[in-house]
């Protein structure tokens, strides 16, 4: 199935998938990942086709999306059965079928005897499993998630994590699911899809987007070095660099110059960064660390060896 | 009170509070003391006044059911529905707020009397008939619901609306199931509200449907007549107002306690 969107100069995306496809959509802030969503949704206006449809004009109701907001938007004053209920029921099943499936639903979700809740009284992790079944209870050609981990303490969202992961396998739709966090695309994605300033930097496999990002925000995310260089991108990890107070000997092109901003203990390492052209990383042994002398603005050399560099195209 | 000590507070301000306090206070008071109870209960078996009573009763309530009708849906437009001129209708609609009631009567009279712009080509008589009253009610007491509703529409917002929308309701649907549910706390607020102004309004319902014992005669328009002829009954009947009223106050209270 193809999903293209077109918001006017803000966001312009058009990404094919696979029946049943995870597609885990990264990127900045800014990027324009909510919006994409919600231009889907229709929740802003822009030109939007899906598969053969062409929804442009289509009113939300009649768009057949499961939307999981942000933000805990469960009904406050229905329980949670009639919030996974209503969907069903909104588009014509009747009270009895439509409770039936929701009932169905939390009893997938693990959370059958929370039926009769209302959303004030369920745990964050709880109420979110509860927007997850209420989403696919209507049975969505596009399953929309902006970011659902989002506010939850760290094992609920490990919990919550597994289990979606199991419920995607069972979806025969598409899902697009917004996240900030490398984790889940590592975990949930069938493919990354990589926004940047509103058009779509990058699409691939989890494990291809991370060995070869193509914009700095994924290298950050993934803990690579990424330079520019011409029509190709260098890669390399924090630890391939070396530090030296002077300038490094050989003619290697792949040195650079800058003060350093921050040291701080990463694993049994030390981490700088520093603001050379573009700001890079580089992990050094805290003995070594001392050894330089290195404090935040000191200028150093950041070298990196040739064998240690991948280099790629800068477009795909 | 236990905040800082900052000082005493100044005569030129006390003496205007107490003042104040005292004009609001002392009318209902002397009311209270000046009332003949013992005759109370001889004054509520007459005629006039059960009728007054049912009258002001029925009518009251009729109004709360069409300001509810009216206004519920109003009161979502306003919220709800970006279209062109909604400003100029919510400061058309607010206008009877501040209109003083015998200039209502007056207009209403002119657009729905029997010789009336309108009124003389309708099929019934409005004037001087008890839905007369409830009409000169519904003008003035309408604001006042729309206002709390609306209130109440727009603390919730629209985002609830737009989770329904995603999940296939339709407009209608999610106001049913969604939004007046949520601005159920702001729909009783307005009844009382609506309730209140109901209960006291006199100039608009004197003007519009005249005071004819027990067809259009309601409390406050009998406590006017009253007060010429015989000042205890007015006094009585004044008295079983004031409770009414200060009972929706206790009962509005609660309600907004709770929304705070």
């Amino acid at each position: 199935m193809r999903v293209e969107v077109d918001l006017r100069g803000r966001v312009c995306a058009d990404v094919s998938a696979a029946a049943g496809e995870v597609l885990v959509v990264i990127g900045p802030n800014g990027a324009g990942k909510s919006t994409l969503l919600r231009a889907i949704a229709g929740l802003e206006p822009g030109r939007v086709r899906v598969g053969d449809d062409d929804w442009t004009d289509r009113e939300v109701p009649r768009r057949r999306v499961g939307y999981v907001f942000q933000d805990q938007s469960l009904f406050p004053h229905l329980s949670a059965l009639d919030n996974v209920a209503f969907g069903p029921r909104a588009r014509g099943r009747s009270r009895r079928e439509a409770d039936a499936a929701a009932r169905g639903w939390l009893e997938r979700f693990g959370i059958p005897d929370l039926a009769g809740r209302k959303p004030r009284e369920l745990s964050g992790g709880q109420a979110q499993r509860v927007a997850i079944a209420r989403a696919l209870a209507t049975d969505p050609d596009v399953l929309l998630l902006d970011e659902p981990f989002t506010g939850l303490d760290v094992s609920a969202q490990m919990a919550l994590r597994n289990e979606l992961g199991e419920h995607l396998r069972d979806f025969a739709g598409v899902t697009l699911l917004v996240t900030h966090d490398a984790i889940d695309a590592a975990t949930l994605a069938d493919r990354v899809l990589v926004l940047d300033e509103g058009r779509v930097a990058q699409v691939g496999h989890p494990a291809e987007v991370a060995a070869e990002p193509r914009t700095p925000h994924v290298a950050r995310l993934v803990g690579l070095n990424l330079v520019p260089g011409g029509d190709e991108l260098i890669a390399f990890p924090p630890d391939a660099v070396t530090v030296s107070l002077t300038e490094p000997e050989g003619s290697s092109r792949l040195r650079w110059r800058g003060p350093v901003a921050t040291l701080a203990p990463h694993g049994d390492a030390v981490r700088l960064l520093v603001h050379a052209a573009p700001d890079l990383l580089a992990d050094l042994t805290p003995a070594a660390a001392a050894e330089l002398g290195l404090v935040p603005g000191r200028e150093v050399w950041l070298s990196a060896k040739a064998t240690a560099v991948s280099r790629y195209g800068a477009r795909g | 009170m236990t905040g800082p000590r900052l000082g005493r507070a100044p005569a030129v301000l006390l003496v205007p509070a107490v003042v104040g306090v005292a004009l609001l206070v002392v009318p209902l008071v002397t009311l209270v003391v000046a009332t003949p109870w013992r005759t109370l209960p001889e004054h509520l078996g007459s005629q006039v006044v059960r009728e007054a009573l049912v009258i002001t009763a029925l009518s009251s309530l009729l109004t709360v059911v069409a300001c509810v009708l009216l206004g519920t849906p109003l009161a979502w437009l306003l919220a709800r529905v970006d279209f062109r001129g909604r400003r100029v209708v919510r400061a058309l609609v607010l206008v009877p707020l501040v209109l003083p009631p015998v200039v209502a009567g007056v207009a209403l009279v002119t657009a729905l009397g029997r010789s009336g712009l309108i009124g003389q080509h309708l099929p019934f008589t409005l004037p001087y008939t008890t839905s007369g009253v409830v009409v000169a009610h519904t003008f003035v007491s309408l604001p006042f619901y729309v206002l709390a509703v609306e209130g109440a529409l727009r603390t919730h917002g629209a985002s609830y609306d737009v989770v329904a929308a995603t999940l296939g309701a339709d407009r209608w649907t999610a106001f049913r199931r969604v939004t007046l549910p949520l601005a159920l706390p702001g729909v009783l607020a307005g009844s009382a509200l609506a309730w209140a102004r109901s209960l006291g309004e006199f100039g608009a319902t004197i003007t519009f449907a005249g005071n004819y014992p027990g067809t259009t005669q309601t409390m406050p328009s009998l406590i006017y007549v009253a007060l010429n002829s015989d000042p205890t009954v007015a006094r009585t009947l004044s008295l079983i107002l004031l409770a009414l009223s200060v009972g929706v106050l206790v009962l509005l209270r609660e309600r907004w306690a709770v929304g705070r």
